[in-house]
């Protein structure tokens, strides 16, 4: 059963090859053998064997019906621990569900488990998480990249078909890349965040990661649709971009961006980039240079607007009401700074204090608020690219994965510069996804596709043509040092 | 020396929704310790926040009351602190573009009017309670928090703790006529901090102020002013100066004191909640408040001379008050007759409220009980004498007078014949009264009602018994 795709899992199922509960008990089987990944915080057994026995799949089911699914430690799970990655949250049994986990259930999905993550989803490595490291399958020791790192190590050690992920400024698209996997971030708004542990509220947007973009849209659409519970959800229908892989985009015009300066990244990363842009022109696509003048403010001004909003969101963890509270607490000031000092890792402290200075008073204007309007210049910026192209293109990070330790340790914006690529669109708010384009140093790297606000069916549709004339979504991982 | 003082008011304002700001948890006052609260209330990590717009519509019912400007997009913001009873660690609030910008209300002192201008009137939640008594540790009460409060901001322009006061009565007049808020000063509906500062007469600039916090009635709101500006007087005059903090005022030692500086000595790192959009009032929805606008006390005091025509006094008196003319409205639907009850409003009624001090909602008497009493006037079945009795036992009682009349024989005698009897009876047994009456004592006329009055413990229809009696002693 390793290394199936939904498509291929739910072939198995409706032909009857094998019934839910023996793919159920065999996930389990191969998360047990694959421990020493550490990709899952808990593990869901017993209701997903229960759920199991219940759920039939036939030719009229929906796609996920029976799909076991690896949900990210940040959507809360009714009764079932979420950790968000964090000491704080160690032992957090939430009494209510997400959007993202109800809609997942009600299509048929089995939640398998919960995923381990960078703490609170802030981190490039998922080496802030306080349950340790996650290896990348193809290289014990090396990360499988951040913060959805552990969902990205189930699905490419083939555990499970698919997971969710989030993604504030690549959690989805960088770990998919550093573990040769498709992930996609939609439009904010498209998927609500209701019960999704908040990071940074303007930025974070949930989204699937899989083996293909196929995967990926049938994922996509059962995640997507408005919810009243959260006033920044987009008030439309659910996405239908599995139903779009038919359609034919004609001509589609993919720009490049002059500011990217993919020149500057080694020689193998440069031609895979344009061996990949041949492929493109050889599906029909036209290849433009683009100019967006501010994108390269992206880095700083996404380092200043999540944190200050990181720094509020997270003011509730006080010690007083859920999560961790200190036992060293004589009073309550000493209650808020212990619960605090001990429940937060290092980077998660960082942000807080970042978020907290630069929103101060005498601060504001000259960090948060213009933080805002560069923000809105980078908006503009897109918006007039995407009058002249219909996707743009770039690498997804800029390099391959790391060693454990080796970013970051001295010069903790080393790691920051993993988000180079990935950040502006979601400061943008638009959809973009990353997908496997070939391998540097034998591990995967990807490539990424921007589209315009809602364009969710030209990326994945372009995606899967991509992908029908190349093989890299298909190489499984080495298990290298295992 | 002379000193003028000058007062700015943050008044805040429990909105009467049925839920809350942000949470569909109830509103209500006196539940049992964390009932009223959801999973949004306790900023359980993951939720969000959702607008109540009957929040945004009270709050602009109030706005066009006193003509200020509807901000139609306005916006929400975070207020960062940490507190127990604040369970998110931030209150959401309106900093930037509040509901409500400017604004005025009249006040009348002693007979002279002054207009105070606002500043801004905004929407936040409340925070929770923390309870200290009766627990090892402190509780943390979670039904207030997200109730809806409108802050209301007014200009420094006010110049007296009476000032004050009439300005408070004022935004209170406001709020319950518009049906903003149920006004309930001791459940915290309205409450208010002072800003004050003293300066020299005719001084231009202003002096160092200080802030007065969570004064909760009219009479305190003026004993603490007064007590500050005295404070302040004499803290200049002895050379010193008024150091700027937030101060409590202790209404039992009736004095105002600093808060510890930990209280309040924060940045409070306001910016736009990201989890709300903006939210936009349209035209329509603006249209539709005004045409359901309810009516003022300006115009029910009109009306009710004109439809009603009760005395201008009583119309006065009745149409300034929310809770009185709601009263009066609703037992015109079955009183017979409104000057009766004007009267009775104005006079025995409100007597009895000022003795102990509460207002006719919390009292026992019902609409239906006070127009069946102004009834059994009207018909002539009690008269008014007996009237204030019935009135008496109903407050104690909360029973209909018409019970009351019929089980304690309080009905007026109307018989001519019974009641010629008892006079009879009274004539027979005073003859040398009836002779000094007859000699030119009329007075002593007020003597035979008297004992009429006591025979028949006060029922005899005093018309009646009147004429009865001169036809007697005249012939």
């Amino acid at each position: 059963m390793q290394f199936k795709t939904i498509k291929e899992i739910n072939f198995g199922l409706v032909s009857k090859k094998f019934s839910v509960e023996e793919l159920i008990k065999d996930t389990f089987a191969l998360i047990n053998e694959n421990k020493v990944l550490n990709c899952f915080i808990s593990l869901n057994k017993e209701n997903a064997l229960a759920r199991a026995k219940k759920i039939k799949v036939s030719k009229d089911s929906h796609l996920l019906s029976g799909i076991p699914i690896a949900q990210k430690d940040l959507f809360c799970t009714k009764g079932i621990k979420t950790t968000c990655g964090s000491k704080m949250l160690e032992s957090f049994y939430p009494p209510y569900s997400s959007k993202v986990e109800e809609a997942l259930n009600a299509a048929g999905s089995i939640c398998i488990g919960k995923t381990n993550m960078d703490e609170f989803a802030m981190g490039s490595s998922n080496e802030t998480s306080f349950f340790g490291n996650v290896h990348n399958p193809w290289k014990k020791g090396f990360v499988p990249g951040g913060s959805s790192g552990g969902a990205a190590c189930s699905v490419a050690a083939g555990l499970v078909p698919a997971a969710t992920g989030t993604d504030t400024g690549g959690s989805i698209r960088q770990p998919a890349a550093l573990c040769g996997l498709t992930g996609i971030k939609p439009t904010y708004g498209r998927i609500s965040r209701w019960g999704m542990i908040a990071f940074a509220s303007s930025l974070d947007q949930a989204g699937p990661i899989c083996r293909t973009a196929e995967d990926c849209s049938i994922l996509l659409d059962a995640m997507t649709g408005y919810d009243s519970r959260d006033t920044t959800s987009l008030n439309l229908d659910p996405t239908n971009t599995y139903a779009d892989l038919n359609k034919s985009y004609e001509n589609l015009r993919i720009g490049i961006v002059d500011e990217f300066n993919v020149d500057a990244l080694s020689k193998e990363s440069q031609t895979l980039f344009n061996e990949s842009l041949k492929v493109f022109e050889s599906l029909g696509a036209s290849i433009h240079k683009i100019s967006l003048p501010n994108i390269n403010q992206s880095v700083p001004t996404y380092y200043v607007i999540a944190p200050a909003e990181c720094s509020s969101n997270l003011s509730r963890y006080d010690g007083v009401k859920f999560g961790h509270r200190s036992l060293e607490a004589e009073d309550l000031e000493s209650l808020y700074i212990n619960s605090r000092s001990e429940g937060f890792g290092d980077e998660v402290k960082r942000r807080i204090l970042i978020g907290t200075y630069v929103l101060s008073a005498g601060y504001y204007d000259a960090y948060y608020k213009k933080a805002q309007q560069v923000r809105r210049l980078i908006k503009n910026d897109f918006e007039e690219a995407f009058k002249d192209v219909d996707l743009i293109v770039s690498p997804t990070s800029p390099s391959e994965a790391f060693e454990f330790g080796s970013k970051g340790t001295q010069d903790p914006t080393e790691l920051y510069l993993e988000d180079l690529y990935t950040i502006s669109s979601n400061l943008a708010g638009l959809p973009a996804l990353s997908m496997p384009h070939g391998f540097v140093n034998g591990l995967p790297v990807g490539i990424q596709l921007i589209g315009n606000y809602l364009e969710e069916s030209m990326i994945l549709n372009f995606a899967n043509r991509f992908q029908q004339s190349t093989d890299f979504h298909n190489a499984k991982p080495t298990f290298e040092g295992f | 020396m002379s000193w003028e003082c000058v007062i700015g008011l943050e008044a805040h304002v429990q909105l009467s929704t049925e839920t809350k700001l942000f949470s569909r948890a109830s509103t209500s006052f006196g539940e049992e310790p964390n009932t009223n609260v959801n999973l949004v209330d306790c900023g359980l990590p993951g939720v969000l926040p959702t607008v109540n717009k009957n929040a945004f519509y009270k709050a602009i019912r109030f706005g066009l009351a006193v003509n200020a400007d509807i901000n139609q997009t306005s916006l929400f913001d975070r207020k960062n602190y940490f507190y127990p009873d604040l369970p998110k660690g931030y209150q959401i609030t309106q900093m930037e573009l509040p509901i409500v910008s400017g604004g005025k209300v009249e006040i009348e002192i002693e007979g002279a009017k002054k207009i105070i201008n606002l500043t801004r009137a905004h929407l936040e939640e409340d925070a929770g309670k923390s309870i200290h008594e009766g627990m090892a540790g402190t509780g943390v009460d979670l039904n207030r928090a997200g109730t809806p409060l409108l802050e209301i901001v007014s200009e420094p322009e006010i110049s007296s703790a009476k000032e004050a006061v009439a300005y408070m009565k004022a935004l209170h007049q406001i709020v319950t006529f518009l049906d903003v808020s149920d006004g309930n000063m001791s459940q915290g509906s309205l409450r208010c901090d002072a800003n004050v500062s003293v300066r020299k007469k005719g001084d231009k600039e202003l002096g160092t102020r200080t802030e007065i916090k969570n004064i909760n009635s009219f009479r305190f709101i003026e004993k603490a002013i007064n007590y500050e500006i005295e404070r302040q007087i004499d803290v200049i005059e002895s050379g010193e100066s008024v150091t700027q903090e937030t101060r409590l005022y202790d209404s039992i030692k009736n004095e105002t004191r600093p808060m510890r500086s930990k209280e309040f000595a924060n940045d409070y790192r306001y910016f736009p909640d990201p989890d709300l959009l903006p939210v936009m009032i349209s035209d329509e929805e603006i249209e539709e408040i005004k045409a359901a606008f309810p009516e003022m006390p300006k115009d029910k005091f009109v009306r009710y001379q004109s439809e009603f025509k009760i005395p201008e006094n009583d119309a006065q008196i009745i149409s300034s008050s929310k809770n009185l003319a709601t009263f009066f409205e609703e037992c015109m639907e079955n009183a017979k007759d409104s000057k009766l009850l004007s009267n009775l409003l104005i006079g025995d009624i409100s007597s009895l409220l000022n003795k102990e001090n509460i207002e006719i909602t919390d009292s026992k008497l019902s609409t239906k009980n006070v127009s069946e009493l102004v009834n059994l006037v009207s018909e002539g079945i009690i008269s008014g004498k007996i009237a204030k009795t019935v009135l008496e036992e109903t407050w104690d009682s909360g029973l209909s007078p018409i019970e009351i009349v019929e089980s304690s024989g309080l009905k007026q005698i109307d018989d001519d014949d019974e009641i010629e009897r008892i006079i009879d009876q009274i004539i027979s047994e005073h003859p040398d009264q009836v002779s000094a009456y007859k000699g030119g004592k009329v007075k002593l006329f007020g003597f035979f009602v008297g004992q009429i009055m006591k025979a028949t413990q006060g029922k005899a229809n005093p018309a009646s018994a009147n004429k009865i009696l001169k036809d007697k002693l005249d012939n």
